[in-house]
């Protein structure tokens, strides 16, 4: 298959992307989002569970919208978008610094797709119905890439029984159902494993980024039935390497998102902040590095777009555009996030400057599913 | 095979220029090419680079995009494809560089009728070759602020006036140039010419000595040159807008009349990889088992396949923030790359890296510390890039104007 000029982006990609900035832009304006995720330094850092941000109302709405279900088949109830559209919609959600489920949900549901089995397909209706879900995929080691949770899968008569810990599960207290991966005797088994399910327990962890949530979720004795059982023994790691492409281009996305928010939000302070009776951008020790801020970003941006329509179209060349695009994306997250804490001086280090939400969740961002140098190894391994 | 993104036409040209430049694929030269067009100083070298530009202009991949009344070749979205099928096959690059990137788009857009007949034709073909007389002694990056003086004669014009570090003159048969008109204001002032340069009185070139060692740019003095008015381009007055057109042009935002050929940033990080492989450490291993190094050459590969990509996203507007800004940044990228690329290649090669051209145990033939001195040149020449900077802060970003 040929890759399309315009990296897939048609019309209908274009109205849903739109359709999604114009819902986040009226319904989660930056004020709305400090009262949800920084209205209290306290209750944040001090409480001894961190507090889960999220507006049920509005992520009910955005699934309403189908957001969910935008990139799973038809017959699985979902609309089948290409994910170049999943990952403009992702872009908006990380502009607007979305505290949801949307992108460990659409992480699971490309894995569940990769599994082709009558439980992932049952599992996509799920998701497709409003469900959110999350990877439980990771061990202590974080090796993101493959089915290597310290979790074991031992075979009973009928499915399995799971032990052990998941680690680094995303939005772990909003998902409804995890896709958990176990080593059975036979190898790594992908399971469906509902999150209030007997034996499940989530333990929050503490993380800096206020718009997200993550958690261990163990598991003691929990009863898996066979048709829980999304990918049977050995094709696990397979279900992980075919969807790993998407998911490292959705976070990419996620972190580009964010990073034209720091840009443009750096960007006016530059214009409006005023010191020696200029405004700051005046000075090229403040225009340049904002500029560099874009470029980086944009070189980030092409290639995300690139990794998708790879994944839509020449899925032979989407695993080295992915890796490229999150490895671009993660050092943009980090230079765009210094950036926009130093030239917003002082106020840029308070609680109360917009700022800091972001960059934490860049930071996040930055580290999930493989930080850059990483990355690079991995593709230098192919050269 | 065709590009991923053509259309039928744009496949089949593409398929065309592949075929034409398998088979026409000129000879190597006994001689040493010089890195870049602007950098040719010998006979031998003027003219093999002369004949390849003349018969990739007779064989439609130069002028590809232009009129037939004026020497191109009528085509619409071709050239782009001959530029990128020249790149890859590495074949030599065209030598009137500034004539198709600069000259022939402002005479294009700003020519009238008789000066797109006249000019146009010889230059495609390489038969003139053109120079861009813009900078002075005191008027690089300020570039309004030209001094070299244009004073109305009847019908002629009289030209007075040092222009410095001007690329292809020694070879020139035109110049474009920037000329004060009048003092009362500092834009509104300036006057475009098109003006002779080779074996013209009151035209003297000098030629300058780059940190490489090569030649290739010039000063140029004009005492009482005269020029008749039906040499300026647009009218009086207008000189700046005239300049920008060029500028636009020069600065990769726009797609002039064909340059190509020469090394493609994907090929120069091939070699760079090759490089790394075959450079050997001491213990035995190569500079690619330096976890470090590989890094940093990974980060180059990125950086070009990012730039690859943005050039793509550049032509799906809703996938472009705003208009200019992607097409802005494409001289700041390609020439800051290009020299991150050289020297990382210095890195590899470590003490090897001191050997020059002309030494037979040089890597590479010695290329890469020369292509590092010269990378020097791209981020300067054309607006440098802190001006670059500047540019895509103001126009783009909308903050303040710098000074
Ligand atoms: C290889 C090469 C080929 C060239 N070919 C041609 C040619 O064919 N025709 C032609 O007309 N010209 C040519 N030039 C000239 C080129 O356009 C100028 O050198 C360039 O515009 C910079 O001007 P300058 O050399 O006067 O440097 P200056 O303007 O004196 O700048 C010196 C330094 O100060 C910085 N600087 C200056 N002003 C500012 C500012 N406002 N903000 C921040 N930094 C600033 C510059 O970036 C630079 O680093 C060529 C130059 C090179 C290197």
């Amino acid at each position: 298959m040929a890759q399309p000029k315009n990296f897939g982006f048609g019309p209908d990609e274009q109205m849903v992307r739109d359709q999604a900035s114009r819902f986040l832009k009226d319904n989660l304006p930056v004020d709305r989002l400090r009262t949800l995720v920084a209205h209290d330094h306290h209750s944040a850092y001090e409480s001894p569970v961190q507090p889960v941000a999220w507006d049920q109302k509005l992520w009910r709405d955005a699934v309403a919208l189908g957001w969910t279900g935008l990139g799973i088949p038809e017959d699985d109830g979902g609309v089948a978008l290409p994910l170049v559209a999943l990952a403009s919609v992702v872009e908006e959600a990380g502009r607007a610094a979305f505290p949801s489920p949307l992108l460990s949900t659409l992480c699971a549901t490309e894995v569940l797709k990769a599994c082709e089995t009558a439980a992932a397909h049952a599992a996509l209706a799920e998701i497709a119905g409003g469900a959110a879900a999350s990877l439980a995929t990771t061990g202590e080691a974080a090796s993101w890439e493959t089915a290597d949770a310290d979790v074991t899968a031992t075979s009973i008569d009928h499915g399995f029984v799971l032990d052990g810990v998941a680690h680094f599960v995303q939005d772990a207290r909003k998902a409804a159902f995890f896709v958990v991966s176990a080593q059975s005797k036979g190898g790594a088994i992908l399971a469906r494993v509902a999150a209030d399910a007997p034996g499940v327990s989530v333990d929050p962890d503490r993380i800096a980024d206020l718009t997200r949530d993550q958690a261990s979720v163990r598991l003691q004795g929990v009863d898996v039935k066979p048709d829980h059982v999304v990918a049977p023994a050995k094709l696990a790691d397979e279900a992980l390497a075919k969807a790993l492409p998407s998911i490292l281009t959705l976070v990419a996305a996620d972190i580009c998102g964010a990073g034209e928010w720091q840009l443009q939000t750096t960007t006016e302070y530059a214009r409006t902040r005023k010191q020696f009776d200029h405004a700051i951008g005046f000075f090229q020790a403040v225009k340049h590095p904002i500029v560099n801020m874009m470029l980086d970003l944009d070189r980030a941006r092409s290639l995300v777009y690139a990794a998708a329509c790879a994944v839509d179209h020449e899925p032979a060349d989407a695993l080295r555009l992915a890796r490229m695009a999150k490895a671009a994306a993660s050092d943009a997250a980090k230079f765009l996030s210094g950036r926009s804490i130093q030239l917003h001086g002082g106020i840029g280090f308070t609680w109360e400057c917009d700022v800091h939400i972001w960059v934490k969740r860049q930071q996040h961002s930055q580290f999930l599913w493989g930080d850059a140098t990483w990355h690079r190894a991995r593709l230098a391994e192919a050269y | 095979m065709a590009e991923r993104t053509d259309t039928k036409e744009q496949a089949e040209f593409r398929e065309y220029c592949r075929r034409w430049l398998a088979e026409n694929r000129p000879a190597p030269p006994s001689f040493r090419l010089p890195i870049s067009a602007i950098e040719v100083m010998t006979d031998d070298q003027f003219r093999y680079l002369h004949d390849w530009q003349k018969k990739c202009h007779g064989a439609g991949l130069v002028g590809t995009d232009y009129p037939k009344e004026y020497g191109g070749h009528g085509h619409k979205g071709l050239q782009s494809i001959a530029i990128q099928e020249m790149g890859r096959a590495g074949v030599p690059y065209m030598l009137n560089i500034i004539g198709l990137n600069m000259a022939a788009p402002t005479i294009l857009v700003h020519g009238t009728e008789e000066q797109k007949r006249r000019y146009l034709p010889p230059l495609l073909s390489s038969d003139e070759i053109w120079c861009q007389g813009f900078s002075e002694p005191g008027a690089g990056s300020d570039l309004a602020g030209v001094q070299t003086s244009a004073v109305r004669d009847g019908d002629n014009w009289i030209i007075n006036g040092h222009k410095v570090w001007t690329s292809l003159a020694h070879f020139a048969s035109w110049m474009i140039l920037l000329s004060r008109t009048s003092s009362d204001d500092k834009y509104k002032g300036l006057t475009y010419f098109v003006v002779p340069i080779s074996g013209t009185d009151g035209v003297t070139v000098r030629p300058l000595i780059k940190i490489t060692g090569e030649t290739g740019f010039n000063e140029v003095l004009f005492e009482d040159l005269v020029v008749p008015d039906k040499m300026r381009l647009d009218e009086v007055g207008k000189g700046w807008n005239v300049a920008m057109t060029t500028l636009t042009y020069e600065r990769g935002a726009a797609e002039g009349a064909g340059s190509g050929g020469g090394i493609s940033i994907d090929e120069r990080v091939r070699q760079l990889v090759r490089l790394a492989k075959a450079t050997r450490r001491p213990g035995g291993k190569t500079a690619w088992d330096d976890a470090v190094l590989r890094d940093h050459v990974m980060q180059l590969a990125i950086r070009a396949e990012g730039f690859r990509q943005t050039s793509r996203r550049a032509r799906v507007e809703s996938l472009c923030e705003q208009p200019l800004r992607l097409p802005l940044q494409q001289k700041v990228l390609t020439s800051e790359l290009m020299q991150d690329i050289a020297a990382t290649a210095l890195e590899i090669e470590g003490a090897w890296a001191s050997l020059y051209l002309g030494d037979h145990r040089a890597p590479d033939g010695g290329q890469w510390p020369l292509a590092y001195l010269n990378s020097y040149g791209f981020t300067i020449a054309a607006g440098s890039n802190e001006i670059q900077r500047n540019i895509l802060g103001e126009r783009v970003l909308g903050m303040a104007k710098s000074k």
